[in-house]
């Protein structure tokens, strides 16, 4: 699915846990997220700081998508 | 006796299913599991499972590095003639595990190696040319016909035997040639292909073009505050009831659902329909894969420009790449028309 979005001219950031697949797939901006039932969440953590850490990495994703990258790129 | 070491994950040791992803690595010192009863049968005498580790797929992929090397260190204490790994179908947590641990043990160990899995697997683009990896069906159903291909490979691995084209012994070609003497000279061949193609009958090449399905990124955002983002997932988040019925695995189609005045997903009104992995934190709280909540903060505060008032969603599980490629096709379209400008797309 990213690489279909990427090539109807749109920037996509693939955020997910298993980053070597996304790799495979060829996703061009990844990001690695938490873990694979709870991608931007954990659930360890009391609601507040769950969504801080969700903040974290929705503004990771969003600094991928505004950084240029000439192919594949892991934002750790 | 041929000793062989056998991988499998938690289901396949009917520890459990998806709740017991995360079931940590284990060592079952002469214990035959699951499949490996199949496999015994298969040696028919001539090689024996002396030990079989389970390992939960979360657990793994979620712990690579240190689970594989735990993992290695159980292989080289054993001393196997063989390892096996798998049978991983088309589940691709398993496929991944099976594959860095297949490869890892012919790389690092130096012990022949053997796994298997359906040729849509993503562990099968990652390590086919690395190990050697028996194409196996899509599910578990597969199971005999995948035993048969995967114990002989192992036992001539085993004895130090050739190993026959990926066409007589039945894995993925993995780029490796081997000089030979055809019976029939080349431009016979090529006549007789060219026959069969012109009649419309099946033939095959004995030069397949490499796939290489890459596509070029997109120039980076420039002005966010003023751009439209939207959000796709793979992970089956949908409105509470699934009212297009996504299938939990295999999805035949994707949904399209308007969160205009939507600020957070809560367990009364979204869920997941994704298989194949731990539900209860998704349908707890769906912001943990489809960021809503924080992305409508960012949109009141003006970091982003909008979010986009509709999302997109399919199951990732077993899902075939042709019909993700096709829903993505249709649905990036729509996104294209109503001036998106990024996309987030979170993954299970």
């Amino acid at each position: 699915m990213v690489k279909e979005i990427e090539r109807a001219g749109i920037p996509v950031v693939h955020v997910c846990t298993v980053t070597p697949i996304s790799m495979t797939v060829g996703a061009n901006r990844i990001v690695p997220a938490v873990a694979i039932p709870h991608p931007l969440g954990n659930p360890a953590l009391e609601a507040g700081e769950e969504k801080a850490l969700r903040r974290k990495l929705v503004e990771k994703a969003l600094g991928a998508l505004t950084t240029e990258v000439d192919g594949q790129t892991i934002f750790e | 006796m041929i000793k062989v070491v056998h991988y499998i994950n938690q289901f396949f040791a009917n520890i459990g299913g998806e709740e017991k992803a995360d079931y940590p690595v284990e060592l079952r010192k002469g214990e035959v599991v699951g499949p490996g009863m199949a496999l015994m049968q298969a040696f028919g005498g001539e090689a024996e499972i002396i030990g079989t580790i389970v390992c939960g797929d979360s657990y793994f992929n979620e712990n690579i590095e240190k689970t594989k090397n735990e993992i290695l260190e159980m292989v080289k204490e054993m001393a196997p003639d063989v390892f096996i790994a798998g049978p991983a179908f088309n589940a691709g947590r398993y496929g991944v595990a099976c594959g860095t641990l297949a490869a890892a043990v012919k790389e690092e160990l130096e012990i022949p190696a053997v796994t298997g899995m359906y040729v849509e697997n993503p562990g099968a683009d990652m390590f086919k040319t690395k190990v050697y990896m028996i194409s196996t069906k899509n599910s578990a159903a597969g199971m005999r016909d995948a035993v048969k291909k995967i114990a002989p490979l192992a036992l001539k691995l085993a004895k130090g035997e050739t190993i026959g084209a990926s066409v007589q012994e039945g894995y993925m070609p993995n780029g490796v040639r081997v000089n030979f003497f055809e019976e029939k000279r080349g431009s016979k061949r090529a006549v007789e292909m060219l026959v069969k193609k012109l009649s419309g009958k099946p033939f095959e090449t004995e030069f397949a073009m490499p796939d290489f399905d890459r596509v070029e990124p997109n120039p980076a955002v420039k002005d966010l505050a003023n751009t439209k983002v939207a959000l796709v997932t793979s992970g089956g988040i949908v409105p509470k009831g699934n009212p297009d019925h996504i299938e939990s695995s295999s999805a035949s189609h994707y949904g399209e659902y308007d969160i205009d005045g939507v600020f957070d997903l809560t367990s009364e009104t979204y869920e997941t329909a994704h298989g194949g992995y731990d539900p209860v934190y998704a349908n707890d709280d769906s912001d943990r894969v489809l960021p809503v909540d924080v992305l409508r903060d960012m949109e009141k505060e003006g970091i982003i420009g909008k979010l986009h008032n509709k999302f997109y969603t399919t199951t990732g599980n077993g899902t075939a790449v042709a019909s993700a490629k096709a829903f993505a096709a249709e649905f990036s379209q729509k996104l294209v028309e109503d001036g998106v400008g990024a996309v987030i797309l979170t993954s299970t």
